[in-house]
């Protein structure tokens, strides 16, 4: 996994409530065996006007020119801002990976769905919630300033916006440490192997009828 | 000190380890598997050379990209063969307690063959690289999703790292209406609580009238509580789910089956526990529900009306009812019943199950689909729901209403393989998103109860199944 540090980041307000993970990467990008090349069909059925198929070259599709990610502003951007629930629906991991294989790094949101949110840590992904209040000071700031970005601390658990506004996130100490160090979470776990055996020989014992 | 919930002690008794913040290494009794969020996971575990930890614990089957029909014909589209055939080589390699690939008589969705397999036990965890592992939760299991790297994770460790949830309380207290079911019951939470009102829980679903359920219906709920937002839906095992669980292949038995039961009765939420909210809804309030947007809790009663977004204050609300409205075609303020409709489905890993099948079979039996619809299928969501349902004449009653009667699998509920709706088509469906696109790019979905689609198939748009 990619560490995560610090970034310095161009912001892309996303203005939806509910997004999920069909319209993340709809579903006949699913039928990859692969984890990586899922960033040009991010957000597929918004962004491009024809119907997406896996293995296409998306650099002369007709574009959605209202879409955000298609607007000249907003390319090269790393922060996504969106509104609550992001994320919601089917498990599918490919929607972290077609968000980061896009090139962010960072989504702001004041809620996002569980399977989601744990599934961006894996993938150098940073999932930040931050209140209604501040999520939506974001996208004015965002709309109001050509070039917009936020300072991400993961150290400090910090967003700093231009101006000097600064609000504090939070995050498990676990992840946190995965994150910064860029760590593999089973190596992680398989240093417990042990524990886990003698678990699984109680567990047996008790409930033999589990292993059957 | 409070007495604990069915959630404290499923968690609890699965615990190999806790670390200071709360994270907790949590041992993982049954992984089940499909093709389309597994293939990265056995990549990755052999791009670091390691081995699956218990491959005993896997119940595995293609469902998604798989066809259902022409069965002769194979898989005809190459990339998602490929997916089929990564998941077949991959389970030759690794192994599984039970595997029915493409084309087994007992093939199906992933969440209707482990139960009926007797593969999901009360007291279990239970994960899937699937969102609606919620469904079986229904057993007294905690049972939830997981994605892809946790996938992994599992296969090399036989555990997950977890921080617990909130514990959620629903309860439905009373007797349902006659045309109300397990659908509705559900539906009905999730346009009250919201698809983000789980979020962060364990949901319980408890009260007498979830106790009234079936376990096919108790399924369809628990399979929903994900549409809630909640990540495991449970409902405590009774003698309901021994009486299902009884001779099925992997369930205990002997005295074993004697001991599991004594323990299985232990699962249950003691008096005293404390939940962290508790949501009331009286069976009674629950009529036949329809969703009219693009989210789960876009959902009325029949009777009702489409919103009109004029009435709604607050600006992301209304926005968001705006975009609905524009993208399902309708207008503001038309009754629900007035809505017509292009294609029927009746399946998924909701509603797929023998009881489904019995539902809408008769609702339509000695009747014809309306004109106006171009496409009515039922998918029975295994094989041995297709052979009991044929056993019962169910089949020959579709296909003489004008329905297909097609082979299992996820068919039309995410249209990865040919079953989908073309851009405009406007479904009446028993499956659980109605997302853009969700059922083929630009297709518009309602989610309804199997009979209410049936009825919806027969009349050529939505119906109130009181009065069918
Ligand atoms: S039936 Fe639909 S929701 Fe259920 S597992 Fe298949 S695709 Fe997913």
């Amino acid at each position: 996994m990619k560490a995560f540090t610090r970034l310095n980041g161009l912001v892309c307000p996303l203005d939806r409530t509910n997004v999920d993970t069909d319209a993340i990467i709809p579903k006949q990008f699913l039928k990859s065996i692969k984890r990586s090349g899922f960033g040009p069909f991010l957000f597929d059925e918004w962004r491009y006007t024809n119907y997406g198929e896996p293995g296409m070259d998306c650099t002369n599709r007709p574009k959605n020119p209202d879409f955000v990610l298609n607007q000249p502003r907003y390319q090269g951007a790393q922060v996504l801002i969106a509104r609550d629930n992001f994320g919601c629906g089917s498990s599918r991991e490919h929607a972290p990976w077609a968000i980061e294989d896009y090139g962010f790094r960072v989504i702001i949101a004041p809620s996002f769905a569980d399977i989601f949110f744990s599934n961006t840590y894996k993938n150098g992904l940073l999932p930040i919630v931050a209140s209604a209040e501040i999520v939506d000071r974001l996208f004015k700031e965002c709309a109001a300033s050509e070039g917009y970005k936020l300072d991400v601390d993961l150290e400090a658990q910090t967003v700093t916006t231009p101006s000097g506004f600064s609000f504090k996130f939070d995050i498990t100490p676990h992840r946190k440490h995965c994150m910064l160090n860029g760590l593999d979470e089973i190596g992680l776990t398989l240093v417990h192997a042990e524990e886990i055996k003698a678990f699984e020989a109680k567990h047996k014992a008790a409930q033999p009828w589990l292993f059957a | 000190m409070a007495g604990k919930t069915l959630y404290d002690k499923l968690w609890d008794s699965h615990v190999v380890r806790q670390e200071e913040d709360g994270t907790c290494l949590l041992y993982i009794d049954r992984h089940l598997m499909h093709e389309v969020t597994s293939p990265q996971a056995f990549e990755g575990l052999r791009l670091a050379g390691r081995k699956a930890w218990r491959s005993s614990s896997i119940v595995a089957v293609p469902d998604h990209n798989t066809p259902t029909n022409h069965w002769d014909r194979d898989i005809e589209d190459p990339i998602s063969k490929a997916q089929v055939d990564t998941l077949d080589a991959n389970i030759k390699e690794f192994g599984a307690l039970v595997y029915f690939p493409f084309k087994h008589a007992n093939q199906g969705i992933i969440h209707v063959i482990a139960p009926e397999n007797g593969a999901t036990l009360p007291g279990m965890t239970v994960v899937c690289g699937d969102s609606h592992t919620a469904t079986h939760g229904a057993f007294g299991a905690l049972a939830h999703g997981i994605g892809t790297s946790e996938v992994e994770h599992v296969l090399a460790t036989q555990t997950l790292v977890q921080k617990k949830s909130r514990a959620m309380l629903i309860k439905v207290e009373g007797q349902l209406g006659a045309g109300v079911t397990a659908k509705d019951v559900a539906l009905a939470i999730i346009g009250k609580i919201g698809t983000a009102g789980g979020t962060g829980y364990c949901i319980e679903f408890a009260g007498s009238a979830i106790r009234g359920l079936s376990m096919e219906g108790r399924m369809t709920v628990c399979n929903l509580a994900i549409e809630a937002g909640a990540r495991a839906g449970i409902i405590a095992a009774d003698d309901t789910t021994v009486a299902y669980l009884q001779g099925r292949t992997h369930a205990p038995k002997g005295a074993d089956w004697d001991k599991a039961v004594a323990y299985w009765k232990t699962l249950h939420s003691d008096a005293d526990a404390k939940f962290d909210a508790v949501v009331e809804i009286p069976a009674a309030s629950i009529e036949p529900q329809i969703t009219w947007g693009t989210s789960p809790e876009q959902v009325l009663a029949v009777g009702g009306t489409v919103p009109n977004p004029a009435k709604e204050a607050d600006p992301v609300k209304r926005a968001s009812i705006e975009r609905a409205l524009q993208y399902m075609g309708l207008q503001a303020d038309m009754k629900l019943t007035d809505i017509t409709i292009d294609k029927v489905f009746i399946g998924s890993c909701t509603n797929s199950r023998i009881e489904d099948m019995r539902a809408a079979a008769a609702v339509v039996k000695g009747k014809k689909v309306a004109a106006n619809v171009k496409l009515a299928l039922a998918v029975p969501g295994s094989g041995i729901v297709k052979r009991q349902a044929e056993a019962e004449g169910l089949d020959k009653i579709f296909i003489a209403a004008g329905f297909e009667w097609r082979e299992p699998g996820c068919s039309m509920c995410l249209a990865m393989n040919a079953d989908r709706l073309s851009a405009g088509e406007r479904c009446a469906s028993t499956s659980n998103r109605n997302f853009e696109g969700r059922q083929g790019p630009g297709g518009r979905t309602h989610l309804v109860s199997p009979a209410m689609a049936a009825a919806a198939a027969i009349a050529g748009h939505f119906v109130d199944i009181r009065q069918a």
